[in-house]
C-alpha cells in the first residue's frame, strides 16, 4: 500500500479525468469498451434504479478512471524533469557572427569577427555564434573554433565540467549549458523548437510518445480478445433468453467488463512510459520507444574495448626482474624512472611499486635530471649522479644498451615475447652506472586491466542468449588475449569504422539484431546501421544524430543496462497480459453461477468460492477487476523484477508468478471482497 | 474390470499402429510437398489443367488458386445435385432442392460433410461417386496444400511472399497420398466385410417377417476416403454405425486409424519441412495430449454411464451399436470430433451429457487435436503463435516462432483467425435459437435442445460435419445457415493462414539463441495445450454452461 501512496495520485487525477474523453480512449480500445459499458449502465440505472445497478455503474466508471490514472501517474513522473529542462530554454542573448557557416568556413579567427546581439530563439541551423566564459550556449551545435570547459550539469546531472573543443570527437555542445572558461565559436545545428533539450522534454513528458511496434501488436491482440468477449456476451443474451434465464443488461455489461483484459489494457501505456522513464533515470535518452524495444531483442553487442571492457589505459601489472637482479632493485629503478612520467602508464608504475617495500624513499622531487620521452629515442628516464636509468620499448632500450657496449640477453627476449603473447606491452628497464656498459634490469609488464565484474556481466549476457563482440584497434594477438580474459565471445581486432560497419551488416543479414555504442563522427554510419546505437553525449553531433539513444554519462558499459531495461519492459507487458487473461477463469466461476443459478439451481455447484449471493458475486468480481488495476500500477511503473537468465528459466519463473498467480489471486480476492460486499444492505 | 481390458486394448493397438505409420507417412508427406520432381501422370494432369507446376506462387496467387478451384467445385457439385434425376445411376431419386444442393455442395467442398439428407435414400451412385467421393479427395488435398504452404512459408526466408504451387500440391496430395492409401485400405475394408458394388435398393424380408429396403453401392471406396480425408460424409445415413460401412470392431479400429493418421503425420512432416524435427514432435505432442484427454473423459463418461437415463438403464448403450459397445463408440466419437471428420459409429445425441460436452469441446478447440487433414496443423500452429505471443513476451523479447518475429501485421492475421470461428459459432447459435425456423428444427427443449443447435453450428463452422441428431436440419433455414457457416468457417481461416504464410516467407529468419523462447520443450507443449484450453474455454463456457454443463449437473 505504501507503494501506491507514493504515486502522487492526487496530482495525477486531473489528467486522468481529462483522459476520459472517448476521443482519447480510442487508443485504448479495452478501456473504451468499459467506458461505453459504464455509460450504458448509467442510463439503465437512471431509468430503473437499483442498488446493484448503481454500485456496478460506479465501479465501471472507476475502472476506466483507474486506467487513465495509471497513464497519468506514469506521465507525471516525467513532468518534474521536464520543468527543470524547460529552465534551460529561457531566452538568452546570442553573439552571432555575420554570415552563415558556409560563408565563414574558410575564414580564420572567427572569434574576432564582429557580432550581432540576437535573441537565442532567432538562431537557425548554420548560424555561427561566439560564446565566452559565463555565457549560456544559445543552441545545439558543434564547436568550430577554440576549446572551453562547459558545465553540462543541467542536462546530464554530472557536476564536473567537461571539455569541449573544435575538431575531434568532443565538439558537440548542447543549448542551455554554460561555458565556464575560455571562448568558443559554435556552429548552430538545430532550428528553434527542435533542439536536443526540446526532444528530451517531449520524451520525458511522454507528450510525443508514439506507440511502439510491440505495444501496437499487443493492442491488436487485446482488441481481438475484447471483440471475442463482446460476441460471447452478446450471444449469451440470446442463449440465456432461450434457456429462460433472462439476464439484465447491467449483469451482462458487468460480465463483459470482467472478461475483457482490462488489467493489461489499462496499464499498457503506463508500462511503456515507465520503461522510457527508467532509461531517462539512468541518464539514457531514447529517441524512440522502438529503440527501447529493440534493445530487448538484441542478439549481438558490439563493445569498444577501451572504456567498456578495460579501464582506458594500460597499467603496470607486474615487475619481472632478470636473473641476478633483485626485485627491489628493479622496483626502485622503475620508480625513479617513472617519477617524472606523467602518462597514465608512468603513474601506474608508481602506484604498483608503492605497493612494494622498496628502499627508495618517497621523494618530493626527482633526485636528478629527468629525461623526458621523445619520439626519436622512444625512452624516458632519469640521470642521478652517475647512474642513468632508462625505460622504454625493448628495441629502443636494447639499442641504448648496445650503444654503451652492453648486450641484451636471450632471457630478456623470452620475457618480452611472453608478455607480447599474453596481450600485454613489455617496458624494458635498464641502468648504467658510471661508464660501465648498461645492463638490463628487467621488464615492467603493462597490460590492459579488465574491469572488475565485467566477466560476470558477459556470462549473464551469454545466459540471455546475447553474443558479445569486442571491438579494438589492437593487433589480433593482443585482442585475443584480452578477449579471453574478459570472457567476450568474439573480437574484432585492428578494427576500422568500415570493418565495424561490415560486421554489423553481416550479423544483420544473419537475422540478428545488433547494438553498439560510439562517439566519433566516423562511428556515425555504424551507429545508424545498428538496431540499437547508443551515442555518447561527449561525442560529435553527427554521432548523436545517427544513434537512436544518447547516454548523457557517456559510459559505454551502459549498453548492457539498456538491453536489460528493454527486456524488462517486454517482460512486464507479457507478465501483466498473462495475469490479466488468467484472471478470467476465476471471474467465470464467480459470475456464471450467479447469473444462472436461478434458472438452473444445479449450476450452484460451480460457485466454488461459496459467494453469498448472486448480486454480491457479480459486484465482487467487478470491484476486484477495478482494484487490481490500482494494485498493479506500482508494478507496471517499476517493471517486473528481472534477473538475467536463459529464456527457459525466465519463462518458468514468470509463468509461475503471473500465470499461476493470475489464476489463484482473483479466487482469494473476490472471496474477500464478497465477505465485505455482502454486508451492503439492499444488495 | 473386464470391460476395461478391450477398451485399453483397442487404444493400445491404435497407438502402436500410429507410432509406426506417422513417422513414415510424415517423411513421405514432407517429400511430397517439397520435392521438385514430377511424376509422368502428374505432368499429364498439369497439361490437362493447363497450369505450370513449377511456378512458385505468391501467396495471393496461391490463395486465388485455392478459392478459384473451390468455387468451381462448388458450382459443379451444386449443378450435379440439381440435375440428379436426369443422370445415370441416379436410382430414380429426384433432384435436390436448391437449399439442399447448396448445403451439400458447400459441405463437401469445405471438407465438412454435413449431411442434411439420408444418403441411401436421397442421392444416387453417380452423385456419390463423381460428386461426393471426388470432393472427399480434393477437398482434403486442398486442406493439406494450405498446411504445406504454411509450413513452407515458415521454412523460407526473404522469398518475397512466395509459398509454392497450389496445383502441384493439390495433384500430388491426391495422387501420391490419398489415392494409394485409399486403394489399399478399401481392399482391407472389403476383406473385413464392407460392401463394394453398384446395386440399387432391394427389398428383403426380415427374420421378423417385415420387409426392409437394403441399398447396395460403392461403399468401401467412399468409406476409406471419408475417413482418411477427415471428411465424414457417410454412404448411409447412420454413417459408420451401418454394418455395410463398418462391419466389425476390427474395421472400426481401421477407420479410426485412417482418421488420425494424416493429421498426425502432417505435424511430423511440418517438423521436417521447417528442418527441425523437434518442432513437429512438439506440435504432435500437443495434439496427442488433447486427444488423449478427450478419449479418457469420453470413455469414462460413456462407460460409467453418467446421467439419469443411463443410470436408470444400467448403461449408456442408447444410440450405440452393440458390436462396438461403449468404449469403441467413445473412442470413435473423440477421434471424429478431434479430427474434423464427423463420421460417427454411434449417435452423438445419445452420448451421456458430459460425453456430448467433450465431443462438442473437441470441435470448439478448432479441430486441432489432431484436426482435419491440413487444417488441424495450421489451426494448431496459429494457436502456437498466440501462445508465443502471450508468453513469449515474458522472456523479454519480441515474440517469435521458428525465428519469425510476430509483429503487428502478423498478429492481426492471427487474431482474425482466432476470432473467425468463435464469432461464426456464437452468432450462428444466437440466430438459430432466436429465429422461429431455427427453433422448429430442434427436437428437444431446454439444455438438450440448446446442445443440439450448438452442436450443429459448431460442427458446421469448424468443418466437422458430425451431427448430434435430434435436429431436423433439412429445412431451408438450417441448410442456408449451416451452409454459410461451413463456407466462411473454411475459407476465411484459409485466406488468413495463407496471408500469414506469405508474411513469414518474406521475413528474414533470426537464428535461435538461449534468449529465445524454446518451442520444442515440454514446457511449451504444456503451455500450448493450456492456452488452447483456456482460450477456447473462455469463449464457449457460457453457452456450454447452459447446454451440456447444465444438463450434466441435473
Amino acid at each position: 500500500m505504501n507503494a501506491i501512496a507514493n504515486l502522487n495520485l492526487a496530482q495525477a487525477l486531473p489528467g486522468a479525468v481529462r483522459k476520459l474523453d472517448p476521443r482519447e480512449l480510442v487508443r485504448a480500445p479495452v478501456l473504451l469498451v468499459v467506458e461505453i459499458g459504464a455509460v450504458a449502465t448509467t442510463v439503465l440505472s437512471v431509468a430503473d434504479p437499483s442498488t446493484m445497478g448503481w454500485i456496478v455503474t460506479v465501479w465501471l466508471w472507476l475502472t476506466v478512471l483507474f486506467g487513465t490514472l495509471a497513464e497519468s501517474v506514469a506521465e507525471g513522473r516525467g513532468k518534474a524533469q521536464a520543468a527543470s529542462l524547460r529552465a534551460l530554454q529561457q531566452e538568452t542573448v546570442a553573439h552571432k557572427v555575420h554570415g552563415s557557416f558556409d560563408q565563414l568556413r574558410y575564414t580564420g579567427n572567427l572569434a574576432e569577427l564582429p557580432v550581432d546581439e540576437v535573441p537565442s530563439t532567432a538562431l537557425r541551423a548554420g548560424d555561427v555564434v561566439v560564446v565566452a566564459a559565463g555565457d549560456r550556449i544559445p543552441g545545439d551545435g558543434d564547436v568550430i573554433e577554440g576549446v572551453a570547459s562547459v558545465d553540462e550539469s543541467a542536462v546530464t546531472g554530472e557536476s564536473a565540467p567537461v571539455i569541449r573543443e573544435s575538431g575531434g570527437d568532443r565538439s558537440a555542445v548542447t543549448g542551455g549549458t554554460v561555458v565556464l572558461s575560455d571562448r568558443i565559436v559554435v556552429r548552430i545545428t538545430s532550428d528553434p523548437g527542435r533542439s536536443f533539450v526540446d526532444r528530451m522534454i517531449a520524451l520525458v513528458e511522454g507528450s510525443e510518445r508514439q506507440r511502439t511496434p510491440n505495444e501496437l501488436a499487443l493492442n491488436v491482440l487485446l482488441s481481438s480478445l475484447t471483440a471475442i468477449f463482446v460476441v460471447v456476451v452478446g450471444s449469451l443474451y440470446f442463449v440465456a433468453d432461450y434457456s429462460d434465464a433472462h439476464q439484465s443488461l447491467i449483469v451482462l455489461t458487468a460480465l463483459l467488463v470482467c472478461l475483457i483484459p482490462t488489467t493489461i489494457g489499462a496499464l499498457l501505456s503506463a508500462i511503456g512510459i515507465a520503461g522510457m522513464d527508467r532509461l531517462v533515470r539512468r541518464n539514457v535518452l531514447a529517441m524512440s520507444g522502438r529503440a527501447v524495444e529493440a534493445a530487448g531483442d538484441v542478439d549481438v553487442l558490439l563493445l569498444d574495448k577501451t572504456g567498456t571492457i578495460t579501464h582506458g589505459n594500460r597499467q603496470a601489472a607486474e615487475l619481472l626482474p632478470l636473473t641476478g637482479v633483485a626485485q627491489d632493485e628493479l622496483a626502485q629503478a622503475s620508480l625513479l624512472s617513472s617519477l617524472a612520467d606523467e602518462t597514465p602508464e608512468g603513474r601506474s608504475i608508481v602506484a604498483l611499486v608503492d605497493g612494494f617495500e622498496t628502499g627508495a624513499e618517497r621523494l618530493p622531487q626527482p633526485p636528478g635530471e629527468l629525461v623526458p620521452f621523445s619520439a626519436t629515442t622512444r625512452m624516458s628516464g632519469i640521470d642521478t649522479g652517475n647512474v642513468s636509468i632508462r625505460k622504454g620499448a625493448d628495441s629502443a632500450v636494447a639499442k641504448w644498451v648496445h650503444s654503451t657496449g652492453g648486450h641484451a640477453t636471450d632471457e630478456l627476449d623470452a620475457i618480452v615475447e611472453r608478455i607480447g603473447a599474453s596481450g600485454g606491452t613489455p617496458l624494458v628497464v635498464a641502468e648504467r652506472r658510471g661508464l660501465q656498459p648498461a645492463r638490463v634490469l628487467g621488464v615492467v609488464h603493462l597490460k590492459d586491466i579488465v574491469k572488475d565484474g565485467i566477466r560476470e556481466r558477459f556470462d549473464e549476457m551469454r545466459a540471455m542468449g546475447i553474443r558479445t563482440v569486442m571491438i579494438t584497434g589492437d593487433n589480433p594477438r593482443t585482442a585475443a588475449a584480452i578477449a579471453r580474459e574478459a570472457g567476450v565471445d568474439d573480437f574484432l581486432a585492428e578494427a576500422t569504422p568500415e570493418d565495424k560497419m561490415a560486421l554489423i551488416r553481416r550479423e544483420q543479414e544473419g537475422g540478428r539484431m545488433v547494438a553498439m555504442c560510439g562517439d566519433g563522427t566516423n562511428d556515425a554510419p555504424a551507429l545508424a546501421q545498428a538496431d540499437v546505437g547508443v551515442a555518447m553525449n561527449t561525442g560529435t553531433t553527427a554521432a548523436k544524430e545517427a544513434g537512436n539513444m544518447v547516454d548523457l554519462d557517456s559510459d559505454p558499459t551502459k549498453l548492457i543496462d539498456v538491453v536489460e531495461i528493454g527486456k524488462q519492459l517486454l517482460i512486464t507487458r507479457g507478465a501483466l497480459t498473462t495475469f490479466s487473461v488468467a484472471n478470467d477463469v476465476a471471474k467465470y466461476f464467480a459470475i456464471l453461477p450467479a447469473m444462472f443459478v436461478v434458472a438452473f439451481p444445479d449450476l450452484g455447484v460451480l460457485n466454488v468460492m461459496r459467494l453469498s449471493s448472486p448480486e454480491s458475486a457479480i459486484v465482487s468480481a467487478v470491484v476486484f477487476n477495478a482494484l487490481i488495476i490500482i494494485a498493479l500500477i506500482p508494478l507496471s511503473l517499476r517493471g517486473v523484477r528481472y534477473r538475467p537468465s536463459s529464456a527457459a528459466a525466465l519463462l518458468r519463473r514468470n509463468l509461475l508468478i503471473y500465470g499461476v498467480g493470475g489464476l489463484v489471486a482473483p479466487f482469494v480476492g473476490i472471496k474477500l471482497l464478497d465477505l465485505v460486499i455482502s454486508l451492503i444492505p439492499g444488495l | 474390470m473386464s470391460d476395461l481390458a478391450p477398451a485399453l486394448g483397442q487404444i493400445a493397438v491404435l497407438v502402436a499402429a500410429l507410432a509406426v505409420a506417422v513417422p513414415l507417412l510424415g517423411r513421405h508427406l514432407a517429400h511430397v510437398y517439397t520435392s521438385p520432381r514430377h511424376l509422368a501422370v502428374e505432368r499429364t494432369a498439369y497439361r490437362l489443367l493447363r497450369v505450370d507446376p513449377d511456378a512458385d506462387q505468391h501467396w495471393k496467387t496461391y490463395t486465388m488458386s485455392v478459392l478459384g478451384f473451390s468455387l468451381v467445385s462448388l458450382l459443379l457439385l451444386y449443378l450435379l445435385g440439381r440435375v440428379q434425376e436426369h443422370l445415370p445411376l441416379s436410382l430414380g431419386y429426384a433432384a435436390l432442392p436448391a437449399d439442399g444442393a447448396w448445403n451439400t455442395a458447400v459441405s463437401f467442398v469445405t471438407n465438412t460433410n454435413w449431411q442434411w439428407y439420408a444418403g441411401e435414400s436421397t442421392v444416387g451412385h453417380l452423385f456419390q461417386m463423381s460428386g461426393l467421393t471426388v470432393q472427399n479427395f480434393v477437398s482434403a488435398a486442398v486442406g493439406m496444400a494450405v498446411a504445406a504452404a504454411f509450413a513452407r512459408g515458415l521454412a523460407r526466408q526473404l522469398a518475397g511472399g512466395r509459398v509454392g504451387n497450389f496445383w502441384s500440391d493439390l495433384v500430388r496430395g491426391v495422387l501420391r497420398v490419398l489415392l494409394p492409401i485409399s486403394v489399399v485400405s478399401a481392399v482391407v475394408l472389403v476383406a473385413g466385410g464392407a460392401i463394394q458394388n453398384l446395386m440399387g435398393t432391394r427389398t428383403v424380408e426380415t427374420l421378423a417377417g417385415g420387409t426392409q429396403q437394403v441399398t447396395g453401392g460403392p461403399v468401401a471406396s467412399q468409406e476409406v476416403i471419408k475417413q482418411l480425408g477427415t471428411n465424414g460424409g457417410g454412404f448411409y445415413n447412420v454413417n459408420a454405425a451401418h454394418p455395410f460401412e463398418n462391419p466389425t470392431p476390427l474395421t472400426d479400429v481401421l477407420l479410426i486409424f485412417l482418421m488420425l493418421v494424416i493429421p498426425f503425420a502432417m505435424a511430423w512432416a511440418f517438423g521436417l519441412i521447417v528442418r527441425d524435427r523437434r518442432q513437429g514432435i512438439a506440435v504432435l505432442s500437443v495434439m496427442a495430449l488433447l486427444l488423449g484427454v478427450a478419449v479418457t473423459l469420453l470413455t469414462w463418461a460413456e462407460m460409467a454411464g453418467v446421467g439419469r437415463a443411463p443410470e436408470a438403464a444400467g448403461g449408456a448403450m442408447e444410440g450405440k451399436e452393440v458390436r462396438f459397445g461403449e468404449a469403441a463408440s467413445a473412442l470413435f466419437a473423440a477421434a471424429t470430433t478431434g479430427t474434423s471428420t464427423g463420421a460417427v459409429n454411434s449417435m452423438h445425441d445419445s452420448l451421456t451429457a458430459p460425453g456430448g460436452g467433450v465431443a462438442m469441446f473437441g470441435m470448439m478447440l478448432g479441430e486441432i487435436a489432431p484436426g482435419g487433414v491440413g487444417s488441424g496443423l495450421y489451426g494448431m500452429l496459429m494457436l502456437a503463435i498466440v501462445t508465443v505471443f502471450l508468453c513469449g513476451l515474458m522472456v523479454g523479447r519480441t515474440p517469435e516462432y521458428l525465428g519469425r518475429k510476430i509483429g503487428q501485421r502478423e498478429i492481426v492475421l492471427v487474431a482474425l483467425y482466432v476470432l473467425a470461428t468463435p464469432v461464426l459459432v456464437l452468432v450462428g447459435i444466437a440466430i438459430a435459437i432466436t429465429a422461429q425456423d431455427g427453433l422448429a428444427g430442434l427436437q428437444e427443449s431446454g439444455p438438450h435442445g440448446l446442445s443440439e443447435a450448438l452442436y450443429a453450428v459448431t460442427s458446421a463452422a469448424n468443418n466437422n460435419g458430425s451431427a448430434f441428431g435430434g435436429l431436423t436440419s433439412g429445412t431451408p433455414f438450417w441448410n442456408t445457415l449451416l451452409g454459410l457457416l461451413m463456407l466462411l468457417g473454411r475459407f476465411v481461416p484459409m485466406v488468413l493462414v495463407l496471408a500469414l504464410a506469405g508474411r513469414f516467407a518474406s521475413q528474414r529468419h533470426s537464428p535461435p539463441s538461449a534468449g529465445t523462447l524454446p518451442t520444442h520443450q515440454p514446457l511449451f507443449v504444456a503451455l500450448l495445450s493450456g492456452v488452447a484450453l483456456v482460450v477456447v474455454g473462455l469463449t464457449y463456457v457460457p453457452v456450454l454452461a447452459l447446454g451440456p454443463i447444465a444438463e450434466s449437473l441435473s
